[in-house]
Formats: structure tokens, C-alpha cells, sequence
């Protein structure tokens, strides 16, 4: 066993070329969304919204859920890394709130959600009668949903708050009585995320075509967030080292993150190609509009997310050597997330337009002005939560064990 | 000559053991092998052990399961006997995904355990290869090779010394042909 004295205290100073870009990130993603706006893409620019704090709030509300999952398995690998997740379970309210706003400008403009959302649609014997949409109405009509939103989001930013604060608690006043009731806490909490993230996804992403319906797509979102989470932990870990913090962070730690991201590129993939196959596999026309959608127009971004979220991990993580690598870890978690991006491309753009249509879909600078606002915003945010308190819970029970992690 | 063919230095801790290793070690005599009753943490570093190629072959043992599973699908939908399924083509990939999926696992679950029986020898009928019973029990034995380190009263000083319970000198590489 190794006796090196790490700082404990060290704290990491939210200054310079990261702060910087992350500003910059973030002018960029208001001047896209306002171009969006102006040049009558209002509905385009709602659905990258959506996308992108759909992203944000999953990736931090994931970190909550890693937090959960430590301490009901009670690991100790990730004893010293765990003000990171927490820093992003912290920004989580923040989160929350764009979401929440996204959801209702877009569903009170109009832009998001009109499959359902239009009453004229449940006027029986009415021009735009649905029978569909009306016989879901008990479940799918605004106040129900919004109310749902609320309700699950703010469970978890009560949660995710709490994480911290009891960890930072645990820092000031030592002894077992936080981390007993953060293990309380974090059963109570993976009960409610396991039964409430697959109506979220429901509620949030699928309800954009409403008539089309997957029991898989709430496990397939939940397999997204995590690893997206997963991997957007990794590359603050590995960001954070090589800018000279963090340095009782070793191999063995990226080779446990690695495994992560590994083992749940495989699962999302393995829940993606549930979904798939079956309605393949059936061929039945109700069902398979959903891919009918995404092989016109979108064929190109249906394989890339193959490409980016299965073969990639796949192939460069499954050696031991390169999951030990920083560079090969950093570069595919990387990957992972862009290649997530595309997945909750796929999942929402199909459904809204048809690819290339004028005011209607595509790639371009909404696209990727969007995607850099939320980047910039989520670095700044999550980079300033952790600058707040000590890099390392020092009083956290299984610190020796994580400081001496080795595989 | 002396007929002694392994001196085997039986401990009934692992902290001594790895003591003894370090003194044997310092001594420049070359250790033939450890055996315990449980795996020890950083005892492949300390004796310079390579890393196994298991998982190299595992995937090898793999791919060989995908190809075999995929060129028989291939041969039996498309070739041999094609069936019009459902309008789909006769060789629907996607369809075949999952048994492809478990028949890599089931060549590589098999290639392994032929590969752990091949590398230890625990074919069945035959009786497994051991230097001291009780590594299977509750002692930690270093096996030292008699012929190649000829001072052999210095190995048994110094395994003592690192807190052996037991010097055995045996004559025999195996005792379990016995």
C-alpha cells in the first residue's frame, strides 16, 4: 500500500481559459438561438432547445443517480472523485428550470408537443378529430403533464441538492451519521428514479409523436442519460487532471469509469436494438413509422448513432490498456457524447419535420450554436459548483480505500 | 547430487509470505512458483508475472463464433433454403442479431474453459498437478527449483527467517502423482 499524502483540501479555482470558453460557449448559443428566432425557424429552434436541455438536465440528473449508486453499493473506488457527479447534481435546478421553461413556451406557442396538445384534436364528431390521441387524453392533456414535469423534476433536484449538501456536511462534522443518511436517501431515491425516468422520457421526448408508442423507449432514454452522464465524468476527471488537480486519481479509477462507459454503450445499444428488432421483427405499419421517418431523409444520422455510441466504445474500450488510457478515454467519452447528441437527434427531429424541409430540419447553425450554448453553459455551471468546496469529501468513509484504488 | 528436485516453503501468512518472496528476491534466487489458498492482492506485480492472454483469446473465440453463426444463417435463409419471411430479405440481418449475440458467447464461454483446462491441465480423468496439498487449504507455499539454486541451506535460512512454518525438500515435482 502506497503512503502518499494527497492535499485533501485542495479546491479548484474557476479561472482562465475555461471560464473563457465557456462564456464564449454560452454569447454563442444566445446569438443562435436568437438568429433561429429571427429568421422564422421558430419551431426548428424550440425542438434544439428541447434537445439540448433535455441533455443538460439528464446528464445532471444522472449525476445524482451515480451518487445514488455509489452509496447504496456502498463502493469505495469512487470515494475521491465523487465532487464531480455532485457538482453536477447541484446544477441540476438549474436545469430543471430551462427545461421547465422550454416545455412550456414551447407547448403554449405552439411549437412543441401540438400532436397532442390541441384541444380541437378531442372534439368528437370535430375537423381535427383524433381517436387516438383523444382515448389518450386522460394521460397526455396539459396540466396532467405539466404537473408530472414538475413533480419528478423536483423530486430530483431535492435529492440531488441534498447529496451535496449532506457530503460537504460530512466534511465539517466527520463521523458516519451523513453517509448513513445519504444511503437512506439514496435507496428512497433509486426506487423513485427507476419508476419515474421511463414517464419522463414518456412524457418528454416520446409524446412528440404521440400516436407512436415503445414500452423499450423509457429504458432506451434511461441507457442514454446514464452513459452520457458516465462519460461527461470522465472528461471533467480527466480535464481536471491534466490541469494539475485531482492527482490521487489514477489508472485504476479511469479503468472503473472506463468499464462504465464501456458496459453501458453495450446496454444502451442492447435496449436500442430491443426496440428495434421487435417492431422490425412485427412489421406492423402503426409501428413502424417511427423508423419509416428516420430512414427518409435522417438514414445518415440513424447509422452514425451506431456508429458513434456502439462501434466506437466498443472497439477502442474493450482493451484493458486503452481503458487505463487517458487520452484513448477522454477521446471516447468524447465521442460517447456527440454520439448522443445524434441520438436525442433521432429521437426528436424525425418526429417534428421532415429532413431538409425549408424552416423545418437539417444541420446547421441552430444545430450546432444550440448544442455549444448548453456545452458552455453546463462546463460554467458545473466548473463553478465545484470550485465552491473541496475537491475530495475528506471524511467520507471509503476514502482511504478510493486514495489506494488499485486494480 | 541431491535427488531434491523443489523446496517448498510453506507459510501460514500472506503478509510473511510476500516477506519471504521480497528476501528470496533480494538474494537473486529465481522463484519457481506461488501457490495460495486465495488470491493475493499485487502478487503478480511482485513476481513479475506476464499478464494472461485470456482475453485476447476470448476474443478471438468470439469472432469465431459470429462468423460461424452468421455464414450458417447465411447458407441455410439465403442459399440453401430461402423462405420468403414477412417480405424481408432472405438474409435479414437484424433478425439474426440475437442468436448471433449468444453463439459468440457460447464459443467463448467454451474456447475459455478449454483454454483454463489446456493451461492447468485439468482435463478429467487425469489427476490435477500439485506441490503441496494444503495451498488448497490454509497454507501459502513458495516453490523454489532445487537444481537451478544449488545453496540450498541459504533458501532454507532464508525462508525461515521471512517466518516459514514448514521447509519441505522434495524429490518429486508433483505429489499428487502419488
Amino acid at each position: 500500500m502506497g503512503t502518499h499524502h494527497y492535499n485533501l483540501s485542495e479546491q479548484f479555482e474557476f479561472t482562465g481559459k475555461a471560464k473563457t470558453l465557456s462564456i464564449v460557449g454560452i454569447v454563442l448559443g444566445i446569438g443562435a438561438i436568437a438568429y433561429g428566432f429571427f429568421s422564422g425557424a421558430q419551431e426548428r429552434t424550440f425542438a434544439n432547445l428541447l434537445l439540448m436541455a433535455y441533455y443538460f438536465a439528464c446528464v445532471c440528473m444522472s449525476g445524482a443517480f451515480f451518487l445514488a449508486v455509489q452509496y447504496v453499493a456502498q463502493a469505495g473506488w469512487s470515494a475521491s472523485i465523487l465532487r464531480v457527479p455532485q457538482a453536477m447534481a447541484r446544477v441540476l435546478p438549474i436545469a430543471v428550470v430551462i427545461l421547465l421553461v422550454v416545455i412550456g413556451l414551447g407547448l403554449f406557442t405552439h411549437n412543441l408537443y401540438h400532436h397532442w396538445a390541441d384541444p380541437e384534436l378531442l372534439v368528437e364528431n370535430g375537423p381535427k378529430y383524433d381517436k387516438l390521441i383523444a382515448g389518450k387524453s386522460a394521460f397526455l392533456n396539459i396540466p396532467f403533464f405539466m404537473g408530472r414535469q414538475v413533480v419528478f423534476l423536483g423530486i430530483y433536484s431535492f435529492f440531488a441538492v441534498k447529496f451535496g449538501q449532506w457530503s460537504y456536511n460530512e466534511d465539517l462534522q466527520g463521523g458516519l451519521n451523513y453517509y448513513r443518511k445519504s444511503f437512506k436517501n439514496a435507496c428512497i431515491f433509486l426506487v423513485i428514479y427507476g419508476f419515474t425516468t421511463p414517464i419522463f422520457a414518456f412524457d418528454t421526448i416520446m409524446s412528440l409523436e404521440a400516436h407512436w408508442f415503445s414500452t423499450m423507449f423509457g429504458w432506451y432514454n434511461f441507457a442514454a442519460m446514464w452513459v452520457s452522464c458516465l462519460a461527461a465524468i470522465a472528461v471533467i476527471i480527466i480535464l481536471l487532471r491534466r490541469a494539475g488537480y485531482m492527482s490521487w486519481v489514477n489508472n485504476s479509477h479511469l479503468h472503473n469509469l472506463g468499464q462504465f462507459i464501456f458496459g453501458f454503450s453495450i446496454f444502451w445499444t442492447y435496449v436500442w436494438f430491443a426496440q428495434f428488432l421487435l417492431i422490425y421483427y412485427a412489421n406492423m405499419s402503426e409501428e413502424t413509422v417511427y423508423f419509416y421517418k428516420r430512414f427518409n431523409g435522417y438514414e445518415f444520422w440513424f447509422y452514425l448513432n451506431l456508429v458513434l455510441n456502439f462501434l466506437t466504445p466498443l472497439l477502442l474500450l474493450m482493451d484493458r490498456d486503452n481503458k487505463r488510457s487517458e487520452t484513448i478515454l477522454l477521446t471516447v467519452s468524447i465521442v460517447v457524447l456527440c454520439g448522443h447528441w445524434v441520438d436525442y437527434y433521432q429521437m426528436i427531429m424525425p418526429g417534428i419535420f421532415e429532413f431538409g424541409t425549408k424552416s423545418g430540419s437539417g444541420f446547421g447553425i441552430i444545430e450546432i450554436g444550440t448544442a455549444l450554448g448548453f456545452v458552455g453553459l453546463f462546463t460554467f455551471a458545473v466548473l463553478s459548483a465545484l470550485s465552491k468546496k473541496p475537491l475530495v469529501a475528506k471524511n467520507h468513509p471509503f476514502l482511504q480505500e478510493s486514495l489506494n484504488h488499485h486494480l | 547430487m541431491s535427488n531434491i528436485k523443489y523446496i517448498l516453503g510453506s507459510f501460514g501468512d500472506p503478509d510473511e509470505m510476500m516477506h519471504g518472496i521480497e528476501k528470496l528476491q533480494e538474494n537473486n534466487i529465481k522463484i519457481h512458483d506461488v501457490y495460495t489458498p486465495m488470491p493475493i492482492h499485487g502478487i503478480e506485480a511482485k513476481l513479475g508475472v506476464k499478464r494472461s492472454r485470456l482475453d485476447i483469446a476470448a476474443f478471438f473465440f468470439g469472432i469465431t463464433g459470429t462468423i460461424t453463426m452468421l455464414t450458417g444463417v447465411y447458407l441455410a435463409t439465403a442459399v440453401d433454403w430461402p423462405v420468403n419471411i414477412g417480405g424481408k430479405t432472405h438474409f435479414a440481418l437484424p433478425d439474426f442479431i440475437p442468436i448471433t449475440f449468444e453463439l459468440t458467447i457460447l464459443f467463448c464461454a467454451f474456447g475459455l474453459v478449454g483454454s483454463y483446462y489446456a493451461s492447468t491441465h485439468l482435463f478429467p480423468g487425469r489427476a490435477p498437478r500439485v506441490m503441496d496439498l494444503r495451498a488448497t487449504d490454509d497454507r501459502f507455499i513458495i516453490a523454489v527449483d532445487a537444481k537451478e539454486n544449488t545453496d540450498h541451506t541459504k533458501i532454507d535460512e532464508l525462508l525461515k527467517g521471512a517466518g516459514a512454518l514448514e521447509v519441505k525438500h522434495n524429490e518429486r515435482k508433483y505429489i499428487s502423482y502419488e
